[in-house]
């Protein structure tokens, strides 16, 4: 388990050293917000051959609806812990393929689909703590941009500048394994110790 | 007698402030004692970084970006002279809240599509009455996180199941979810009533203090023995492994039909925002969860 400072864009190079159970921080330009929707338009375009306003290559994917407000002008995220991923796992996949970006992060982790095309592409997912979004706002340095904001705070596409933004904790990564599909097994594995506290045989 | 409408308003708005910015003093006691005691690397790392993101948020942060749909619940004492105010005060504080705080604009239309922006909307903020003895109103700001939402369940079991299977419906639902709902949670069960009655039931229990037992011995054995089979799951802190996967199971239960047995399951994540106050029919307010300093 290995500590890592990363500067983005992230090469395919760098991410592939990346193993489950290893810590990143992120400093650099390519920090991208992006939920459900965003993800759903940002395949949209590429559907019908346009560009969008960013270049999501080597770039971190957060899936996070933060908490933002303007001071002065100028948009601040206030608070932006990481929202359940699973959800984007309709869609990951063909958005890693299409985009490349190297380093997703959430929480709860994500599935085989999302697995199969990290190991495709060369990324990984990283774990935040959930919940822990005051934590996380200090390591998103600044907004440059607040696109796609038709669809909402949440949900829009924030382009951010990150110093430090960590600890990430690596939980999938481009060689197959899934800390979530271990945690899977040993929660399976304790289930017949479980029942018998309320009284259920197996 | 200052303006109430403006009092119940002024004391909304800092509910709210107070529930998204610090959790109630049992709730971080518990989350500290449990990093304490766990042995786990990863989990030790996850519950220290949560105990640090409180006191970033305790500087009047929201501790999650996740700041909840607003609910609340309402005791209002019958003989209160103001219950025509509350409704229009407690959505007023919500919009204040929404832009002051500032907390995340969390109410869609699911329609239409949209967000209002505001937090209020049709229905919301969702206000749970109780109308009970006295000349007082106590209010609770309880904004509840999506995540955690997304796995409480109903459960219309079969009577023959009896507890056990009660039991086990809780159980089996913890296990589905795993980390996703940010563990250590706080579960919420109601038995019984109907299938409205037993989640209503379920979500009240999150109110209750996490040292707070049921006064019946045969329920507070179901608490028990649910926490204990939950954290021996080792689902741990945001089920990425360790001791603490619950820092409390609250139950109770309504008389049910012969046919039925309704289970309610409301599950909280550790960010188990909530904030109360009562306030008098002279407007003297007093905040319990989060007392005004120098009082």
């Amino acid at each position: 388990m290995a500590e890592y400072h990363l500067t983005t864009p992230i090469s395919e190079e760098d991410a592939r050293k990346l193993k489950v159970g290893d810590v990143i921080y992120v400093t650099g330009d390519h920090v991208y917000t992006a939920r459900d929707e965003a993800h759903e338009r940002a395949l949209h375009m590429f559907e019908k051959g346009e560009k969008p306003p960013v270049d999501f290559e080597g770039s971190v994917i957060y899936h996070v609806g933060p908490v933002a407000w303007q001071k002065d002008g100028k948009w601040k995220i206030v608070s932006a812990g990481p929202t359940t991923s699973i959800r984007m796992e309709l869609f990951e996949d063909e958005f890693l393929r299409k985009y490349k970006a190297r380093i997703l992060v959430g929480k709860g982790g994500m599935g085989k689909k999302t697995l199969d095309a990290l190991k495709e592409v060369g990324s990984v997912y990283c774990s935040y703590t959930g919940g822990c979004g005051a934590l996380a706002a200090k390591g998103l340095k600044e907004v440059r941009a607040y696109l796609w904001d038709d669809l909402g705070m949440p949900e829009a596409l924030w382009v951010i500048t990150a110093e430090e933004f960590g600890p990430l904790l690596v939980t999938m990564d481009s060689h197959g394994n899934s800390m979530h599909d271990d945690m899977d097994k040993v929660v399976a594995a304790r289930k017949a110790v479980v029942y018998a506290k309320i009284g259920i045989k197996e | 007698m200052e303006d109430p409408y403006q009092v119940i308003h002024d004391t909304t708005f800092r509910l709210l402030k107070k529930a998204v910015t610090e959790l109630p003093p049992d709730i971080k006691a518990a989350i500290d004692a449990a990093s304490k005691n766990e042995t786990d690397e990863t989990a030790k790392t996850q519950l220290s970084a949560i105990l640090t993101n409180l006191d970033i948020a305790g500087t009047g942060v929201p501790m999650c970006q996740d700041t909840g749909i607003m609910i609340f619940y309402v005791k209002v004492g019958a003989k209160f002279p103001f219950i025509g105010e509350i409704k229009e005060a407690l959505t007023q504080a919500s919009r204040k809240a929404t832009k002051e705080v500032p907390i995340r604009p969390n109410a869609v239309n699911p329609i239409v599509g949209g967000n209002s922006g505001d937090n209020t909307g049709v229905k919301i903020p969702w206000i749970n009455w109780e109308i009970v003895d006295g000349d007082s109103v106590e209010i609770t700001a309880f904004p509840k996180g999506g995540g955690s939402e997304n796995v409480s369940i109903v459960g219309m079991l079969k009577p023959g199941v009896g507890l056990t299977g009660v039991k086990k419906l809780v159980v089996d639902n913890a296990l589905s979810y795993m980390g996703k709902a940010c563990s250590p949670n706080i579960i919420g069960v109601g038995i019984g009533g109907g299938s409205d009655i037993a989640i209503k039931i379920a979500k009240q229990q999150l109110l209750r203090p996490l040292n707070d037992k049921h006064p019946e011995p045969e329920v507070a054995k179901i608490e028990e023995e649910l926490m204990d089979a939950i954290n021996s799951t080792g689902i741990g802190p945001m089920g990425l492994g360790g001791k603490t996967t619950v820092l409390g199971v609250k139950v109770d239960y309504a008389m049910r039909h012969p046919a039925s047995l309704p289970v309610g399951v409301a599950v909280q994540c550790w960010a188990a925002r909530q904030s109360t106050a009562i306030i008098t029919k002279d407007m003297k307010v007093t905040y319990l969860t989060h007392p005004m300093e120098g009082n």
